[in-house]
This record gives C-alpha cells, structure tokens and sequence, in this order.
C-alpha cells in the first residue's frame, strides 16, 4: 500500500511538472503581451517592466529563473497585481476551500442517497423523477442557477445574503449553486454503479438467504455500488476546492476560482501557473484519496495491490 | 415520555424556532446599520492593483487612493472648476503660467503623526520619475520642466527638474510650458505624495514589493487611513483624526467592496448592502429607471466614445469615404436603443468643459454621407471593410448596429470582428484593423487630455494619422500664455483633427450608477472624484425590496 502511495506522489509530482510546463509556454503563446492596456505604455516603461519581471529574457531563462524561484517557495509577483502570488492563493484559497468542502458534502448528501432511491426504485415515477431532476442539475448552467437562487431564495430569507462573504450563513447558497451540479452527476453514476451491483449474482443469493433488505443495500449492494461514485468524487471535489470563477462572481465570494480566468484574460503569468499549480496538487491528492478509498472498500484491489 | 410524544414535541420546537427565524425578524438590512455607524459601504469593480499612487493607473483604485491621499488642491463637491485647499493652503502662478507657488498646510500631518513637508513632495516626484522605478503613469508629471528628461533616462541627476523646497512648507513647481490648469493636475493621484520615511523603511524608493501599502503599514495624508484590507473582499478605511481638515469630515469610515459582476452589485444594492454601485449594466438601466427612479443616477462623465479608422488602409486613405461612415452613423439612435444611459451624441472628440466648446464637425446627415462616398469616388460593393471589436456583449450589439447602419445608407458591407480585451488591444496597437470601436477616458479636465494623444508616435494614436498642422496647433496652444486663447487654439487643433477623420465621434460617456436616499453630498463630477470628506449619510426609509 505505502509503495502504492509513493508511486502515485511521484506521478503526481511528474503530472504537475508538465502540467505547469504547458501552462507556461500556453500562456506565452496568447497574443499581446501583460503590458498591453488601453493607455499605452512608453515604450520605455514598458522595457524597464519587462525587465522586472525578466520577460524581456528567452523564454528557457524565463522558466529556469521561475523554476528556480519556485524550488525556494516563491511562485513569483503577480503581474496586475503587484502582489507575491502565494499570498494571493494563501487569501483566497480559505473560501474556496470552504465553498468546496460544503459543495462536495451536499453533492454526497444529495446525489448519493438520490442514485440509491433511483436504483432500487427502477423504472418507477421516483427513478424517472430523480433523473429528470439530476439531467436538470446537468444542464443548467451555474450562472442561470446561482442569480435564481440569490434573486428567489436570498431576497426571502433573513439571515441570507444576495452577495458577499462573512459568517457561515453566506457559504450556504453559493455551495447549493456549485453543489448541486455535482450532486446531479453523483446520482447519475450512483445508480449506475448500484444498479449494476444490484444485478449480480450475491445479491440475489442473499435476498434469497433472507438476509433483511436494509442490510442487502448497506452491507452488499453499496459496497460494489459506490465505486464508481468515489473515483469521480476525488477530482470532483479537487475541481471544487480550487472554485469557480462563476459562482464567485455571482456571490461575491473572495475565492480562487476567479483568478483562472482574470489571470488568462489578463496574462499575468506568474499567477496563472501559480493556481495551475495548486489545482495540479489538488487533483493529485483528490486521485490518491479516491484510490485509497477504492483499496479500503474493495478487498479485490487491495489483493491485487 | 413516549416516541410518538417525543417525535411530536421536537416537530412542535423546530417550528417554532423556523417561525420565529423567518417571521419575527425583518430582512437583515446592512445599509441601515452602517448608516447609524456612519459607515459609508460603496461597489468598486475590482480589486485593486495596489493602493499604492504612483503604481496604479486604474479609475477602481483613484476611488480608494482619493480617500486615504491628498494633493495639492482639493477637490469640490459640487463644481468642478473649482480648487479647494488640500494638502495645499494655497498656491499661486507666475504672470505666464510657468512657475507654481504652493503653500503647504502648516498643520499637515501623515496618518502617523508625522508631518507632511516640501521634502515628501520632492521625494513622491523624484519617485515615480525614476527610470527604474517604471510607473506606468509617469508621463502625468512630463509637464514638469525636465521631468521627461529624468524619465527616460536623459538626464540622472534629478536636479534638473523643476520642483524646489523653498522651505519645508514652500514648494515651486517649473513647468516646462504655461500650465494654467497645474491646480486640476494635482487633484490627479500621480501627483499626490507619499510617506518618504514609511518607504525608505519597506525596500526604499525604487521597489515596488506591495508591503508599505499593507494595511498596518500604510500611512497617508487623507482623510480617510486604511484599516483592514482582505484581498478580493473588502477593503476598509476609517476617518483619519490626524487630518488637517477633520473636522469636516463626516463619515467614520468606508468599505469599498471589489464587486466585479454589474448584475450581483446591482442585486447587493437592491438588497439594502450598498450606498452606492460602482456601475450599472445597460441591461438594468431601463429596469431601474422605472422601479427605483430616485436611485438611478445617469451623470457627465469625461469620456468619449468613437471608432478609430485605421488611415493606412489603402481605401480608407480617402478622407471622403471616412466622412461618409462617420455621418452615416446614427448615434442617437445608440444611445436610445442600445446604451439607455442618458449619453450625449457626439458631435466632436472632446466633450463640453469649461470654457472649451465642442466642435460640431461630425453629426448624423444620410445625404452628406452619400455625398461624400460619392466624392470618394468607391464603389461601395467593391468595399471589403472589418469593424474590429471587444467580446463583451454590448460590443457586439452596438456593432451589429453600426454594421446596419453603413449598410443601409451607404450600401457597404462591414463584416464585424470580435477579439478578446488583449488581442484588440494588440490588433489596435499593430495596425491590424480597418475600422475599431474604441473610447477615451480624461485623466484631468482639460482638453489635453483627449488631444494629446493624437500626435504622431503616440503609443495611444493606434491610427497611423498623423497632421503637422495639428501638431503645429497644440504646440501653439502649449506656448500660449492667455488661457483663453489657448483654449481656441485646442478648439482649431480639434477641428483639424475632425476635418481629416481619423476618428468617428459617437457619444460622450455618462456614469451610470445607482446611489441611496441616505448618501448625502454625493453630486455628479465629470471624473466621479468624490471628495468622501464632504460625504454624509442620513438615515432614511430604505430603497424597497426588488
């Protein structure tokens, strides 16, 4: 298991390396340059801050100088904002961190208890129900969902806010929004995976045992069943702690979501491959979470491991 | 106590307590509760770059720099033409304009204790003059005598420039030119100083790390001192008693909220969160106007919208066929179908301030336009011309309508180009374009400001045009001592500039925003400087549930 684990961290190591490569030379390639503006800079000025940043270098010295900087724990100056990029991340990763956390327990609260119903009611109004409900999770865009339920829910309710980021009662909607997206695909493989279990032989034989119905769920069919719904919730919940530009816009929510695309738009280099880097990090460990989960509930694997 | 009992008496609470949670407390109302703090709670777009004066160059932090800083001069509350003592107790010009006298506050204090003398000023300029220091807004201080001199690197020894210590409360500025209007420049930010001795002790004068604008560390002159900053939230500041002035200061503090989504900031002000929204999506402007008339505020701003031409193009080479597009547009019909914002069609570049005039060159006339494409001599199915524009939404639209307009009075067929912000910009700055929606915003209430840009190898020109005799003009009008005169001058170099069209004139920009009843001594400014000194808030009914 420990050789298993050290493997994976050291793909990951690899897979974030590459990750932060493509980034770097990608973001290089865009047109225009970070100093492009709508008030033209002297082209003087503009030189002497191409030279701070060493953009006016190859760009191999470029990523040597950033990798060099990096291996010290400096993810460099963000270049609109004149800020070291880890306390940017260090600033906004706390909200997003929150946002996905409570995202990803009522995605699990929602979406897994939806896709067991769904399964063990199969082909009735429930079953219909619940997919047609989870289909509308899908493919309702966040940005439709999150001003309906700040416009309708928070106008109505005392404690909420329409936007902004203080006390645990502002986590709620913003949560819901990112939340119950992922809670729709959850239930959608839930099902799946359950339904598959549902139709294999030692369910059958321990229905036909007398073994009590709730017991057969739990204890038999949610074991075999729920698998396919943790490999997603690994990177699943990854993607959620690093946010989203939409929902943080929408609810004022001072996360990292928005510096994936302000960050792009605006060719600040060095804090794109900065939250590249975390997102990178995160979805490493989110996979190894989800496989060490696999192992513990699937002797199978822990056999074959 | 049986199940069914026990199972019953919870129900029976958890109602209770949901009742009580929902019915017996009204809707949390925050503008209310920081109107009795005196807390004035405003949306500011984004977050700031830093609040550091000489490093930003964006309108989202003057907002907050006007706070915790202040020039020369300040500004009024009502009337933009006139100077009010800031840091400054008052100041006077040689006979021509060259040579500024000001007097600073006796009583000037930084937010420290410190006080603020000549020596800041001179150390502030010498600052964001450094070559090495690269502020991006340096060419605000090039009316100084040698100061682009120093900039760029010509001269090292900042000796050279024109500012002097006559005491420590006696400063003299040499202007390279006449600069009657030197009092609006030191309301800009680029001109406010900073606290030598706060960054000596952060890296010293050529660094630009972000500590010393840190809250805790900052120390301003304003009347208004930074007390919280929690990056992409809030930002906060409190009255500052050291203040020359603070007695007239009202307001016990402010928060300046980075709101970058128009429709959550309009939903947050609905909400009862905000005095005050930063802006106003177009798309609620009709919404609001109805609903909330007495909060929907449609003010002057200093800002022109226009399309560039891009004259190396070999068919618009003809100066007759970039008249024909420019009066086939139809910019009423814009401003009243499209941006609903109370924007006033423009019929020159710069818009009406002071005693300059706007020009009336470039108006709506079908049959004009006719004429002149038929003077070009261009066959209008044989043009292929690209209307080159933003992504964003509105962009999209106000092409489109442009594209119909051309099309229906002129016959042309404009196809539209839409870039993301960088690629535009750099499409704009290579030439790479034959017709581009652009818009300019003054740095300072003069006519300057939106002509200088147009003389030949100005980074912000973007048109490849470039007159002699217009650039003969501003040099006149520079070396012309009689203000007045020199104000017709720049009114000739306009209408040099209109008579060969580089640029279509569209409309002149309105800031449109929603305000509470209980903000009190917020008036319209043509560049929405509000000196928050004069701001107060009364507690009022509050703006009705949306």
């Amino acid at each position: 298991m420990l050789s298993t684990i050290l493997s994976r961290l050291c793909q990951g190591c690899i897979v974030v390396f590459l990750l932060l490569t493509l980034t770097f030379i990608l973001i290089r390639m865009m047109p225009g340059d970070p100093f492009t503006s709508d008030k033209a800079l002297p082209p003087h000025i503009k030189e002497q801050n191409e030279k701070r940043f060493k953009l006016n270098e190859s760009e191999i010295i470029q990523f040597k100088a950033y990798l060099t900087t990096l291996a010290q724990g400096d993810m460099g100056i963000s270049i609109t904002r004149e800020q070291p990029v880890t306390k940017i991340i260090k600033s906004s990763f706390p909200a997003s961190a929150i946002l996905g956390f409570a995202g990803i327990i009522i995605a699990i609260g929602v979406g897994v208890p939806a896709g067991i119903l769904s399964a063990l009611r199969k082909n009735s109004f429930i079953d219909y129900g619940t997919m047609i409900l989870a289909m509308l999770g899908i493919s309702v865009p966040s940005f439709v969902l999150a001003p309906i339920l700040a416009s309708n829910i928070a106008t109505n309710i005392p404690f909420l806010k329409v936007a902004g980021w203080g006390g645990p009662f502002d986590w709620f909607l913003p949560s819901l929004t990112l939340g119950l997206a992922t809670a729709a695909y959850l239930a959608r493989i839930t099902r799946g995976g359950m339904l598959e279990t549902l139709n294999q032989d030692f369910i059958r034989t321990a229905k036909a045992k007398g073994a009590p119905a709730l017991r057969v769920i739990i204890k038999h069919a949610l074991r075999g069943g729920i698998i396919p719904a943790i490999a997603y919730v690994g990177p699943a919940f990854a993607m959620l702690m690093t946010g989203s530009f939409i929902v943080e816009t929408i609810f004022q929510v001072p996360g990292m979501g928005q510096h994936f695309v302000n960050a792009t738009k605006e060719l600040d280099f060095f804090l794109l491959q900065g939250v590249v880097i975390v997102l990178g990090i995160l979805i490493v460990i989110g996979n190894l979470a989800a496989d060490i989960a696999l192992v513990a509930i699937n002797p199978r694997l822990r056999e074959s491991n | 106590m049986t199940f069914t009992r026990m199972h019953s008496s919870f129900t029976l609470l958890t109602i209770a307590i949901l009742s009580s949670l929902f019915s017996s407390c009204d809707k949390q109302n925050h503008v209310d509760e920081a109107t009795k703090d005196n807390i004035l709670i405003i949306g500011n777009s984004g977050e700031p770059a830093d609040l550091d004066p000489q490093v930003v160059t964006g309108v989202l932090e003057s907002n907050i720099i006007t706070a915790l800083f202040e020039g020369l001069c300040g500004q009024h509350p009502s009337n933009d033409g006139e100077h009010l003592p800031g840091a400054a107790i008052s100041w006077s010009p040689n006979d021509n304009f060259t040579v500024w006298t000001f007097k600073l506050q006796p009583n000037g204090k930084w937010s420290d204790g410190n006080p603020v003398t000549t020596q800041d000023f001179i150390y502030s300029y010498e600052r964001i003059l450094h070559p090495k220091f690269g502020a991006k807004y340096a060419s605000m201080l090039y009316y100084i005598k040698g100061a682009e001199d120093f900039n760029k690197g010509t001269t090292k020894d900042f000796s050279n420039v024109g500012v002097r210590a006559i005491d420590s409360h006696t400063l003299e500025i040499t202007m390279r030119a006449p600069i009657p209007f030197l009092p609006d420049l030191t309301k800009h930010y680029t001109w406010y100083p900073v606290p030598k001795h706060i960054i000596e002790k952060h890296g010293g004068m050529v660094a630009k790390n972000g500590e010393w604008t840190e809250a805790g560390n900052l120390v301003s002159n304003g009347a208004f001192t930074l007390s919280k900053w929690v990056l992409f939230d809030r930002i906060e500041c409190i009255k500052n008693p050291l203040y020359w002035d603070s007695p007239t200061v009202q307001l016990e503090g402010i928060h300046f909220l980075p709101i970058s989504n128009a429709y959550t900031e309009a939903r947050m002000f609905f909400n009862n969160q905000l005095h005050a929204t930063y802006t106003l999506a177009p798309e609620l402007i009709s919404y609001s106007k109805k609903k909330y008339p007495e909060n929907t505020k449609l003010d002057t701003y200093l800002g022109s919208n226009f399309l560039r031409l891009n004259v190396t193009q070999p068919q618009l080479k003809s100066i007759h066929l970039r008249k024909a597009l420019g009066h086939a547009v139809n910019s009423q019909a814009i401003i009243d179908n499209i941006l609903q914002g109370g924007q006033e069609q423009a019929t020159g570049l710069v818009p009406n301030m002071g005693e300059y005039q706007a020009a009336k060159e470039m108006f709506y006339d079908p049959e004009l336009a006719k004429e002149h494409l038929a003077k070009s001599g261009i066959n209008p199915s044989e043009l292929k011309l690209t209307l080159l524009t933003t992504d964003r939404e509105g962009s999209k639209v106000i092409a489109e309508a442009l594209q119909d307009m051309w099309r229906k009075t002129l016959g042309i067929t404009i196809n539209i180009r839409q870039s993301e912000w960088k690629s535009y910009q750099k499409a704009m700055s290579d030439l790479d374009y034959d017709i581009c929606t652009g818009g300019w915003i003054g740095d300072y209430p003069d006519p300057t400001t939106f002509l200088d840009m147009w003389k030949k190898g100005d980074g912000n020109n973007r048109t490849g045009w470039s007159s002699e005799e217009y650039e003969r003009q501003l040099t006149k009008a520079e070396l012309t001592e009689d203000p007045l005169q020199r104000i017709r001058t720049l009114e000739d170099a306009e209408k040099v500039l209109l008579g060969e069209t580089p640029i279509i004139p569209i409309f002149w920009y309105t800031q449109c925003y929603l305000k509470h009843q209980s903000l009190k001594g917020w008036h319209p400014l043509i560049l929405n400087n509000q000196p928050y000194k004069f701001i107060s808030l009364e507690q009022i009914a509050t703006v009705p549930e949306a």
